[in-house]
């Protein structure tokens, strides 16, 4: 019987106790990221989908199609070619695709290389009701953004 | 500013009745009312005034409630459509009526039409008796306590019939839930109703409130020399009042994370839509009755203020914010935990209170007369 | 109770849940025989997300496989990391230094309080209770932010390396993860007042879903589910890998063998995990993170390697068998919920729907980790 009184008050006791916690919650300040008028800045580790990395000076990619990254992708989303041209010491890259509907952002292909020529994006807002927008052609947003 | 085409698309069903028909109904009404009769007229009026009271309430109580919650869980809630989100509840009426009513194959076709209204037409039936001041209320019935417990009980026939009609096995467990829940708690709930007519010795809510008139020590909430239990009883009226209107704690009969979303799992678009607003309906119902039975309706609480239906509707929406409070602060009880706590706990001491109450009222006088 | 509930009619009928349901937190779904409410016959049907990992593993490099362990319990991924990176260097004998161990345990911990506080709750979400998830959201968006800052990622860290681990913490990391610690110590005792005080939460807690013992032997449940029945295994303390012995740790056990033990035990290893970090934090050495010798096609020897960590719930074995090339011959994740929703079947026979749920919640499942 001491149990049904315990429960009885101490219960009641408990559940004021529980509308104390919640109504002073009511008057702490709102902790939502209200998304679309304030955005997010990512931090600098972030990583995005890949993209190359131009030479400070020319602005040419950096990348000298070694096919490292290539060979890392665990999911073989990565695909490069590239040509010699004449008189130049090393490779230079004419087409670099990202097929990012298979990435994961694991990161393996930037780690992989060794001259950094590729880097994390901080891109993320990334939707769209098509799938061919997901497959990036990282040389033309290169030379776009120069 | 021209409005989005989805947009144009679902408002475009509205623009005739509202740009047509509404003129033309307001312009026959302004010819045709002067011939109508006065009691008829009054009837009319105050059946549109509770129609529009009660959907009005319906439709922003979801917006309070999305608020209060929003706030407790340190949101902000809705904020996007009109200031403070206030256009919200418009928009998100205007999407239920646009939405395709969905009737499954295999449901009972009848008692699932039916259900919704069931629910939501006793809710706004009550509406009639409840005098939100001496003067305000649609119709003052000498038995209107009577009435509003009377269309209470039919609400719990809506939920069993839209579960039972629903043909899903989530709705018809739920609604078993349902009325067992209700079935336990109108008993306590009554047993109180029966030691607050002990005391006031009328059915009539004008009369209950007019007998607390004064300040706040004579309300029934505080008026000892009837029982020394009344802010017992009152407990016990709001926490029935909490299980009769399925609200949190005790939302058996719609536990979504058990029953998907209960009895009404297989409703879409404006049958839901109705069943909501029934629900909230209720609520404010069971509201103005612990108003009106224990807080003093409409008089204010220090004799120097006037009396006046803002006393009314404050205090009442103070008991909805507190219904609101608990429901996002408290787990779901079980079948078990809501029937124990009903008869273990709220009967025994609601027929305590009636004991003691019968008491004070009956015997203490001719024992008093006696001496 | 459950005698009651099974002497009544025959009369049965069967009630799926899922696997779209809101109590099953994923593609799970449970054949239920019921009558009325009570749960005559339970049988989980899993395979909605099953996405062959192990498969994977024997097509894809040993590097290229530690993505897939993020993928198995997005909750508690750096765990899985650490399972995954411990086997295979096992297998190919590195060393890691003695700070990126440090730093695998702080975020390790660091995890596993987060996964603990979305359990916390998600589990009063299935008991209907929809404030506290937003409180302990809060607090596990700290803990998402700090790890995102030394990872990069939210969810699916992919942060350990063979041999150590991908980027340095700086000394912004080591002061936010203080000052978190400080945040839910505070907020720890509002947890407390607000559920687990709860007369409510009590009522539905206390003597539901028993797990006797001899039930966890018989299925091989492990974590807090092993430790809400009294027995007392931690993989930390009974076979220390990484610098765990160098703490000092308790393992919270409770032997009432209920749901409300799988709850205390959980909430209890939150405050051991932060004393954990704040060790860790005080000891962290300087160095280098990451060993010099891995090589970049790595070829472990030929052998069978077994490596078990402590998850946030339950033992994570990873078993490698290389045959000298540069993928695994067979690799065998050994995941902890999959042995945990096994006793859901017996466990549950003559409960009530609501009591069945709340038990289910209590086992803490998360459904990619047992389809794998």
């Amino acid at each position: 019987m001491s149990g049904y009184y315990r429960d009885l008050f101490g219960g009641s006791w408990s559940l004021l106790v529980g509308l104390g916690i919640t109504i002073k919650n009511m008057f702490v300040p709102i902790v939502t990221e209200q998304y679309p008028h304030f955005v997010p800045v990512m931090t600098p580790r972030f990583r995005g989908h890949i993209e190359l990395v131009g030479d400070e000076e020319t602005g040419e990619p950096k990348c000298v199609v070694c096919g490292m990254c290539q060979k890392a992708c665990p999911s073989g989303c990565i695909k490069l070619a590239g040509e010699k041209p004449e008189g130049a010491k090393k490779k230079v890259v004419t087409s670099y695709i990202l097929d990012f509907t298979r990435c994961s952002l694991c990161g393996q292909c930037v780690e992989s290389c060794n001259f950094g020529a590729i880097t994390f994006s901080k891109d993320y807002n990334l939707a769209s009701t098509d799938k061919n927008d997901f497959i990036f052609d990282l040389k033309k947003r290169l030379e776009e953004k120069s | 500013m021209i409005p989005h085409p989805e947009t144009r698309r679902v408002l475009t069903p509205f623009i005739l009745p509202t740009v047509v028909l509404l003129p033309l109904l307001a312009g026959g009404l302004y010819f045709v009312w002067p011939l109508v009769p006065g009691g008829v007229q009054r009837v009319l009026i105050s059946l549109v005034a509770v129609i529009a009271f009660a959907a009005g309430n319906a439709a922003y109580l979801v917006w309070l409630e999305r608020k209060v919650c929003a706030h407790i869980q340190r949101r902000i809630g809705p904020k996007e459509v009109g200031p403070f989100g206030l256009i919200q509840p418009v928009v998100d009426g205007i999407k239920l009526m646009s939405k395709q009513l969905l009737i499954p194959k295999g449901v009972d076709k009848p008692l699932f039409m039916v259900a919704p209204l069931l629910v939501l037409v006793p809710a706004i039936m009550s509406f009639v008796t409840i005098p939100f001041s001496e003067d305000l209320v649609a119709r003052n019935i000498n038995v209107g306590l009577l009435m509003i417990f009377a269309f209470a009980s039919v609400n719990v026939l809506g939920l069993l019939l839209g579960g039972w009609g629903s043909n899903n096995k989530y709705a018809v467990i739920a609604a078993a839930r349902a009325v067992s829940q209700n079935v336990a708690y109108e008993i306590p709930m009554l047993i109180t109703v029966i030691t607050m007519v002990m005391v006031t010795h009328t059915l009539n809510l004008n009369e209950i409130v007019i007998q607390q008139d004064g300040s706040f020590w004579n309300w029934y909430l505080f008026r000892f020399s009837a029982s020394p239990l009344m802010p017992v009883a009152f407990l016990i009226f709001f926490i029935c009042s909490l299980a009769e209107t399925n609200r949190a704690p005790f939302d058996l009969g719609e536990a979504e994370s058990e029953l998907v979303a209960g009895f009404h799992t297989e409703y879409s678009g404006m049958g839901f839509g109705v069943f909501f607003m029934g629900e909230y309906a209720n609520i404010v119902i069971g509201s103005s009755l612990a108003v009106i039975l224990f807080l003093g309706g409409w008089q204010s609480p220090v004799s120097f203020l006037a009396d006046g239906f803002w006393w009314f509707l404050l205090k009442m929406y103070f008991l909805i914010f507190c219904v609101m409070w608990i429901r996002w602060t408290y787990p779901r009880t079980t079948l078990w935990g809501l029937l124990n706590l009903s008869w273990k706990v709220l009967i025994p001491l609601s027929l305590i209170n009636l004991l003691l109450t019968s008491f004070m009222v009956k015997v203490w006088p001719l024992l008093m007369g006696a001496s | 109770m459950s005698d009651f509930a099974l002497s009544q009619t025959k009369e049965t009928f069967v009630l799926n849940l899922g696997p779209q349901h809101p109590a099953t937190h994923g593609v799970l779904r449970v054949k239920l025989e019921m009558d009325g409410e009570y749960i005559v016959h339970a049988e989980p049907i899993l395979g909605y997300i099953h996405r062959m990992h192990e498969k994977m593993g024997e097509n894809r490099t040993w590097a290229q496989f530690m993505p897939n362990t993020a993928r198995l319990d997005y909750l508690g991924a750096l765990s899985y990391n650490h399972g995954y990176a411990l086997a295979v260097e096992r297998a190919a004998s590195i060393e890691v230094p003695e700070r990126a161990e440090y730093i695998r345990v702080i975020t390790v911990e660091l995890n596993r309080i987060a996964s603990h506080l979305l359990w916390f709750g998600a589990y009063v979400l299935d008991l209907g209770g929809m404030t506290p998830i937003f409180y302990a959201f809060d607090d596990r968006e700290q803990i998402l932010n700090l790890l995102e800052s030394v990872t990069g990622a939210r969810l699916t860290f992919c942060y350990f390396r063979f041999g150590g681990v991908y980027n340095d913490i700086d000394d912004s990391f080591i002061a936010g993860s203080r000052e978190f610690i400080k945040r839910l110590r505070k907020q720890m005792p509002d947890y407390h007042n607000l559920v687990t005080k709860n007369i409510i939460m009590i009522k539905r807690l206390k003597d539901i879903g028993p797990i006797s013992p001899e039930m966890v032997r018989k299925y091989g449940a492990t974590g807090p589910v092993m430790r809400g029945s009294g027995i007392n295994y931690d993989v930390r303390k009974n076979e220390p890998y990484s610098v765990y012995p160098e703490f000092d740790f308790d393992i919270p056990v409770y032997d009432e063998c209920d749901s409300m033990a799988r709850y205390m035990v959980r909430m209890d290893e939150i405050e051991q995990s932060m004393r954990i970090i704040e060790q860790a934090l005080d000891k962290l050495p300087e160095g280098p993170v990451m060993t010099e010798k891995v090589p970049k096609n790595l070829k472990p020897p030929k052998g069978d390697y077994y490596s078990a960590v402590e998850a946030a719930r339950g033992v994570f074995g990873c078993r490698v068998v290389s045959d000298g090339t540069n993928t695994a011959y067979r690799l065998k994740l050994r995941s902890p919920t999959f042995s945990n929703l096994s006793l859901f079947g017996e466990a549950c026979q003559g409960m009530l729907l609501a009591d069945a749920l709340a038990f289910m919640g209590s086992l803490d499942l998360v459904i990619p980790e047992i389809d794998r």
